[in-house]
């Protein structure tokens, strides 16, 4: 009885967390302009105003490359650091994991407005350098943290091993270590890319207009009047995410393969 | 050597950069002042021993002419308006500054015969109040308690006593109780509704938890804006469930720009961080022991209440705070689904940076955003402990 009524709760609040994203979509295919339903007809016509758009088009490739230059930065750096803090104990460490996991805690808003001080006397603010900086800084937690657990699987043992082969710590750690975390750092990449692409916040108060991001552009379409180009381009974000999380459990299985 | 710490330098010295000096900057503007002492040096020395009741004598008068001179002439030859940026300062903490130092620096650059006193005192009778020059004695730095105090609708009068603004002019008070009070009704939403469907998903097998497992999954990855946006087009007076409702004769009913509307699309954005450590912690239970205590005559909300519960405690616990943190935090949902009363402290914060230009408050303000950030983080460490992969 008990678990029946669990279950009606449980898909209830399936369907309220999918609801709102499932209306949306259709939306976006209509042949109207109008935000509701039932759609007049099907068209394509709001996707072909994205992608022919002077506002929405820069904006999409903007996000994209300022995401792949922050997931790029931000896995260079907490790649090494990551084995860095797997292989040390003590003070220091907690220390280090303390000042590693602060962007995931920080809200977001304090970091915006301390990078707009701080970025601007030395002419980072609308610069494509300030915001890649401050997305991979948003981005390195995530990039750590998986790392850190790709590392659990990895047998300390082998580096000795390879050590006693002959190799240097370098080569030992490209060529023994680093193919059997690849999938997770490529899940932090993709962690990292995606905090990027999901940034709002930070891309309002330090980007100019020649680095709008998407959720910018859509921030700025959502507070005058919302058009269906918004719903197509919420379309387009969709999409991204199924991808990219759809990629995330392919690596994360590739990951327990691996082991 | 040591090879570890030198493999997390790069990272440690970037977030140093980056992130830790920038935020270590702003907040420091929170507790100084670094405007006016630079264009009054010699009033701000001048007011040292003053008692704070009476006017100043002649000597501080003195020290403001001398002041506004040298100001006026230094902003003259190098451009940059200091006294403007005094004035604005000075004004958040006494309404008519703005218009009365750039005019007083104007009228004492004329030779003055006599007592410098009464020539001010001509320009303006505000001179003669004590607390135009508390204002300045206040905001002479470098450590300065006003915008700590601003933040808790506090201030300090020329005498040094400090009282509560009157309750027409206290703000902040308020949207620290309406952050907090957000924060905890969207946690204990995200806690009921989370319940069931981590329950489901921990103890069901198959399909169907496969299936609700990918319901939690799914929106936690699509894009906060997306999902804000998705509740602004369902809201909308010309949006889908008006639309609805008008088709069965109700509405349209005002459904955004209030209080509902942004706890909604918060529980929605927020609910998944709160079902995977729930999910975590029903799977950790071992399904025995709730068992046995069935099988020993416990009733099943004794069973629930003294097993179940207290084994999932610190499961339940990391996933209120982890929801009350970011909830905490919030900017974009509030500012595009709330009105003007529904606004929470990041948007105060974003506020008074950028549009008000009032550093000094926008970084009391985040101290206070911080302090309650950070005892929810320390209470977290408390709860789940922070675990630490790899450390072996």
């Amino acid at each position: 009885m008990t678990r029946g009524l669990l279950w009606v709760v449980a898909v209830l609040v399936a369907l309220f967390l999918l609801a709102p994203i499932i209306a949306i979509l259709p939306l976006s295919f209509s042949s109207g302009s109008f935000l509701f339903y039932p759609l007049p007809g099907l068209s394509l016509r709001w996707y072909a105003d994205f992608f022919t758009s002077d506002f929405w088009l820069p904006a999409l490739w903007n996000s994209l490359g300022i995401g792949v230059a922050a997931a790029g930065l931000a896995t260079l750096l907490g790649t090494p650091a990551a084995f860095g803090l797997w292989r040390m104990k003590g003070a220091f460490r907690a220390i280090a994991m303390g000042v590693v996991l602060a962007p995931m805690v920080v809200p977001v808003i304090v970091v915006a407005v301390a990078l707009l001080l701080a970025f601007g006397p030395i002419g980072l603010v609308a610069t494509y350098t300030g915001l890649v900086i401050a997305h991979a800084a948003l981005g390195v937690p995530f990039v750590v943290v998986t790392v850190l657990a790709a590392l659990e699987g990895f047998d300390p043992v082998q580096l000795r091993a390879a050590s006693a082969c002959g190799a240097g710590p370098l080569r030992a750690f490209f060529r023994v270590c680093l193919p059997q975390i690849a999938p997770g750092v490529a899940a932090g990449a993709i962690f990292a890319f995606a905090t990027s692409l999901d940034e709002v916040v930070i891309a309002l108060f330090i980007a100019g207009p020649a680095q709008r991001t998407l959720p910018r552009q859509m921030f700025a379409g959502l507070n005058d009047s919302i058009s269906l180009t918004t719903a197509a381009a919420a379309a387009v974000l969709v999409g991204l995410s199924v991808v990219l999380l759809l990629v995330v459990m392919w690596l994360q299985r590739r990951g327990q393969a691996a082991r | 050597m040591n090879r570890p710490a030198l493999l997390t330098a790069p990272l440690l010295l970037f977030l140093l950069i980056t992130f830790v000096a920038p935020i270590g900057a702003f907040l420091w503007r929170g507790v100084t002042d670094a405007e006016v002492a630079p264009v009054l040096p010699r009033t701000v020395a001048a007011l040292v021993s003053w008692d704070g009741a009476a006017t100043p004598d002649e000597a501080a008068f003195a020290a403001l002419v001398a002041d506004l001179r040298d100001a006026r002439a230094r902003d003259r030859e190098t451009g940059i308006g200091s006294i403007p940026r005094a004035a604005a300062r000075l004004n958040a903490d006494r309404p008519g500054f703005r218009g009365l130092l750039p005019m007083t620096a104007r009228r004492v650059e004329a030779s003055i015969e006599g007592s410098m006193r009464d020539a001010v005192l001509a320009i303006s009778e505000e001179w003669r109040d004590a607390e135009t020059w508390g204002a300045i004695r206040r905001a002479g730095g470098p450590l300065s308690a006003f915008h700590g105090l601003m933040a808790l609708d506090l201030r300090q009068d020329a005498a040094g006593s400090i009282r509560a603004v009157p309750d027409d002019q206290a703000v902040f008070r308020a949207v620290l109780m309406r952050s907090l009070w957000i924060s905890l009704t969207v946690t204990a939403a995200c806690l009921l509704l989370g319940w069931p469907i981590a329950w489901m998903i921990a103890t069901a097998k198959g399909l169907p938890a496969t299936l609700l497992l990918a319901a939690v999954m799914l929106p936690f990855w699509i894009s906060l804006i997306v999902r804000t946006a998705a509740w602004m087009v369902l809201l909308q007076r010309e949006g889908v469930v008006n639309a609805a409702l008008g088709a069965v004769g109700v509405g349209p009913l005002a459904l955004m720009m209030n209080r509902f509307a942004v706890v909604l699309a918060m529980v929605h954005i927020l609910l998944p961080f709160m079902v995977l450590p729930l999910v975590a912690a029903f799977r950790g239970l071992d399904p025995r022991l709730p068992r046995a205590a069935a099988s020993l005559g416990a009733a099943p909300w004794r069973v629930f209440l003294r097993v179940t519960l207290p084994l999932c405690l610190p499961g339940i616990g990391a996933g209120c705070v982890l929801v009350f943190i970011q909830a905490l935090g919030f900017y974009v949902t509030p500012a595009l689904l709330g009105g003007p009363n529904d606004q929470m402290l990041a948007w105060f914060v974003g506020f008074y940076a950028t549009r008000s230009v009032n550093w000094g408050l926008a970084a009391a303000l985040s101290v206070m955003l911080l302090a309650a950030v950070g005892l929810c983080v320390a209470l977290y460490g408390k709860l789940a402990g922070f675990r630490r992969p790899g450390a072996a």
